[in-house]
């Protein structure tokens, strides 16, 4: 008995070396899988509901599957998809990391990606060595001045930040309206409000069509990734990143401690609309080429979720936007393949995060499987 | 427990901070009534030539007012002349006292002589563009009330849109089925269903409520978009409902003005506005309210005085949701019938926006909506007028003078105190 203890106690040990914490471990690792088992089991059940046969959804679901990794084109569209949320995602974890809610990626995105649109049909004949980070510099710029007058307001007046990034959103849609018409914006002999083309020396160079001519992947991918390590960086090995997060934790403690929560304010909220606005400039560079009215297409808001899903940790943004850039890769085949709609998508997004966010409500649900998950981790 | 230990030389700081901070507001307001001032004379007032016609009732009303002939350019200078006196009245001694008042009036001010501007020469129907004001307030306005009541007992709702959607879409399919009344009855449920689902989430399961609200909007949003593609494209019948027509009320629905805009709407629109009363008796004036508004700014307190604060939260959210569920149905059976994916366009933000900018009180709301309203309906009727200015830049203006607002003027504008804090019963 004494030694069957040891022997518990012993792996409890090594696994608690492996996973540092239990609770945690499930957190991050049994509560995401059994959140997107749920999730589409309860997906499969809305299908029946609306009267799509099984074999169809049992289609669908392969689809899902064989469209985000099923092949190499399918991951190149996962990771294409993913690149934007995952940016735009780390940019609102920022804001939640200093306990601000930032609304405004979409209209970051929205105002990055037009500057980096302009910069990007602007200059002809610049080498790709210049041009490509210029525009690239210009989206990142525009969201971060466009979140700023957010943060300075925040910052200056008190005004409250979801009013304030809500009401830029909305200024946001109408400003690219506008200017997608402005004479020297707007497509020659075109009367639709659409944009120049961006020059090739501007566009994110496809990485993978050595493999494949068809990939869509673009350097983005790149780009997103080392957004992932600098903001990890930041956020845990700076100075700054510590007076965001303590900021966030309590701002009061942070004010005593001599932090100027002014200041922090303007440089948060700068940052995620940097992100934002690099997410916007790596979709009309990267995939759109050019841009129309609402061509973030909801990805500011879906980057919410993102950054919800990931727990504002850098990595966990990161899986979170690969789990909904598959996700999103998917859907498209699903519907191509098993004409079930894209929108299905969106439900199954929502059960996950409804799930992943309320262990509580996980557990009160399905106790059985949950308590001995939590007490003999092995199985 | 921590207790904070009482310091009794607290009052004496914040009541000078709070002096400085009047004077800023009373500062910022006098720039931005100068502002509007050089902005009426140089650009309104310098070319707006003839008359400007407003109609204010139609031919055949039985009680007819003549039209509103107004001098445009002379009116304009006059406008600009008074903006600059109530600028420069912030700016002396005791100017501060008279903040609000100041630039509500002047905004008010510079509104008319913009609409003079843009009508010189011309003719415009003030009371039709009052009246579709109106209509388009009530869904903002009825957003902002279910903001107001499940704020006022801690929880935060982004839910607003979610819950709009989903009266929305329960309002067109079941009015299709059931007939008008039905779709209504139906739509409520429904809202009420989705405010119970964030109480439960957030009371119950304390889910963070920004991340249980985004979650109701996402599954919302996926279930009615999924539904409208999947089944709406083949069963149309499933998708047109009636719409409720506007009723007139005797006598009252007769006077000029006031009557068209008033009282010859349909029932949504006086359905807010008694909302809107009712919400406000019951907050501010019964027992129950004054529990609910407790349980808002103090848990704790109000959890040791016996309120069950669990159950205040579940029912005025689930009530909240009820309110939106109404407010959804408007979308559809009170003015389309039909259901279009993500139909409410983000009015439940503007619903959220209309809530803080209204101070957390359902009068605040419902004027804030209406001020978005205006907005609205004014962007659609000067198209008609061909101004020079870009629509889109009329359709950012509310949005900017809310921003301008927010900061300046309310600031820090302060929520219930417990909000978006769960509470842990002990």
């Amino acid at each position: 008995m004494s030694e069957r203890e040891t022997e518990a106690g012993l792996a409890e040990s090594l696994l608690r070396r492996a996973a540092p914490d239990r609770s945690e471990f499930e957190d991050l690792v049994i509560v995401p899988i059994f959140a997107v088992v749920v999730a589409l089991i309860l997906g499969a059940l809305t299908m029946l509901a609306t009267n799509v046969d099984l074999p169809t959804i049992g289609k669908s679901y392969l689809a899902l599957v064989q469209g985000s990794v099923g092949s190499l084109n399918a991951l190149s569209e996962t990771l294409t998809a993913a690149a934007p949320l995952t940016l735009a995602g780390l940019g609102i974890a920022l804001g939640f990391r200093a306990g601000l809610f930032n609304i405004g990626a979409e209209g970051q995105l929205l105002v990055g990606g037009m500057a980096a649109v302009i910069t990007g049909f602007s200059f002809p004949g610049l080498p790709m060595a210049i041009h490509l980070p210029l525009a690239l510099l210009a989206g990142a710029v525009a969201g971060g001045l466009y979140a700023g007058i957010a943060g300075w307001l925040r910052a200056a007046t008190g005004a409250h930040e979801v009013i304030l990034t809500i009401m830029l959103n909305l200024i946001a849609f109408r400003l690219v309206d506008y200017m997608l018409r402005l004479p020297w914006i707007q497509r020659e002999g075109r009367a639709d409000p659409i944009s120049r083309s961006v020059l090739t020396s501007a566009e994110l160079p496809r990485i993978f069509t050595w493999l494949d001519p068809n990939l869509r992947l673009h350097l983005g991918i790149v780009l997103t990734l080392a957004a992932v390590l600098l903001v990890h960086w930041v956020l845990f090995r700076t100075k700054l990143g510590f007076e965001f997060r303590a900021s966030g934790a309590g701002p009061d403690a942070a004010r005593y401690a001599g932090m100027r929560a002014g200041l922090l304010i303007v440089i948060v909220m700068a940052c995620a609309g940097a992100l934002a606005g690099l997410a916007g400039a790596n979709q009309v560079l990267g995939v759109l080429g050019r841009a129309t009215p609402g061509f973030s297409s909801g990805i500011g808001f879906d980057a919410i979720a993102v950054a919800l899903l990931g727990r504002s940790h850098p990595w966990g943004v990161l899986a979170a936007g690969l789990l909904f850039g598959a996700l999103e890769a998917g859907g498209r085949q699903m519907q191509v393949s098993a004409g079930v709609s894209i929108d299905l998508i969106g439900i199954i997004q929502a059960l996950i995060i409804a799930f992943i966010a309320a262990p509580l409500l996980v557990r009160a649900i399905f106790p059985w499987g949950f308590r001995r998950a939590a007490k003999t981790p092995k199985e | 427990m921590t207790a904070m230990p009482d310091t009794p030389d607290i009052p004496a700081r914040p009541a000078r901070k709070l002096d400085t901070a009047r004077q800023r507001q009373a500062r910022v307001a006098g720039w931005v009534l100068m502002g509007l001032a050089v902005l009426v004379a140089l650009v309104f007032a310098r070319d707006s030539a003839g008359m400007a016609v407003f109609r204010l009732s139609r031919p055949n009303d039985p009680l007819a007012l003549p039209d509103l002939v107004v001098a445009a350019a002379p009116y304009n200078y006059f406008a600009a002349a008074l903006l600059a006196f109530l600028g420069a009245r912030q700016f002396m001694r005791g100017g501060m006292r008279w903040t609000s008042l100041s630039l509500g009036l002047g905004l008010f001010i510079a509104v008319t002589a913009f609409l003079v501007w843009a009508t010189a020469g011309k003719a415009f129907s003030l009371t039709g563009m009052l009246q579709a004001t109106v209509v388009r307030a009530v869904p903002i306005a009825l957003g902002g009330l279910a903001g107001v009541l499940s704020e006022r007992v801690a929880v935060v709702n982004i839910a607003i849109e979610g819950m709009l959607l989903a009266g929305a879409f329960t309002g067109a399919l079941i009015g299709s089925l059931l007939g008008g009344w039905g779709g209504l009855a139906a739509a409520v449920a429904m809202g009420g269903v989705f405010g119970f689902i964030l109480a439960a989430l957030v009371v119950t399961y304390r889910v963070d409520q920004i991340i249980a609200g985004v979650v109701i909007n996402l599954f919302v949003l996926g279930v009615t978009s999924y539904v409208s593609s999947q089944v709406y494209q083949e069963y149309r019948f499933l998708n047109n409902a009636p719409v409720f027509a506007p009723v007139k009320i005797p006598l009252l629905g007769d006077l000029p003005v006031i009557g068209p805009v008033l009282f010859n709407q349909n029932l949504f629109v006086y359905g807010a506005m008694v909302m809107v009363a009712v919400a406000t008796y019951y907050l501010f004036h019964t027992r129950y309210g004054l529990r609910a508004r407790a349980v808002g700014e103090h848990p704790r307190a109000a959890d040791t005085l016996g309120i069950n604060v669990y159950r205040t939260r579940y029912i005025n959210v689930t009530i909240a949701g009820m309110v939106a569920g109404f407010g959804g149905a408007w979308f559809t059976l009170g003015s389309v019938g039909r259901f279009d994916e993500n139909m409410t366009g983000g009015r439940g933000y503007i619903g959220l926006a209309a809530m803080i900018f209204g101070r957390w009180h359902p009068v605040g709301a419902l004027a804030a909506a209406l001020v978005f309203g205006f907005a609205d309906s004014l962007q659609q009727k000067l198209a008609l007028l061909q101004t020079p200015i870009p629509s889109e830049f009329l359709a950012m203006a509310p949005y900017i003078a809310t921003i301008v607002l927010v900061a300046g003027l309310i600031g820090r504008a302060r929520p219930p105190a417990a909000d978006g804090q769960p509470y842990i019963k002990e």
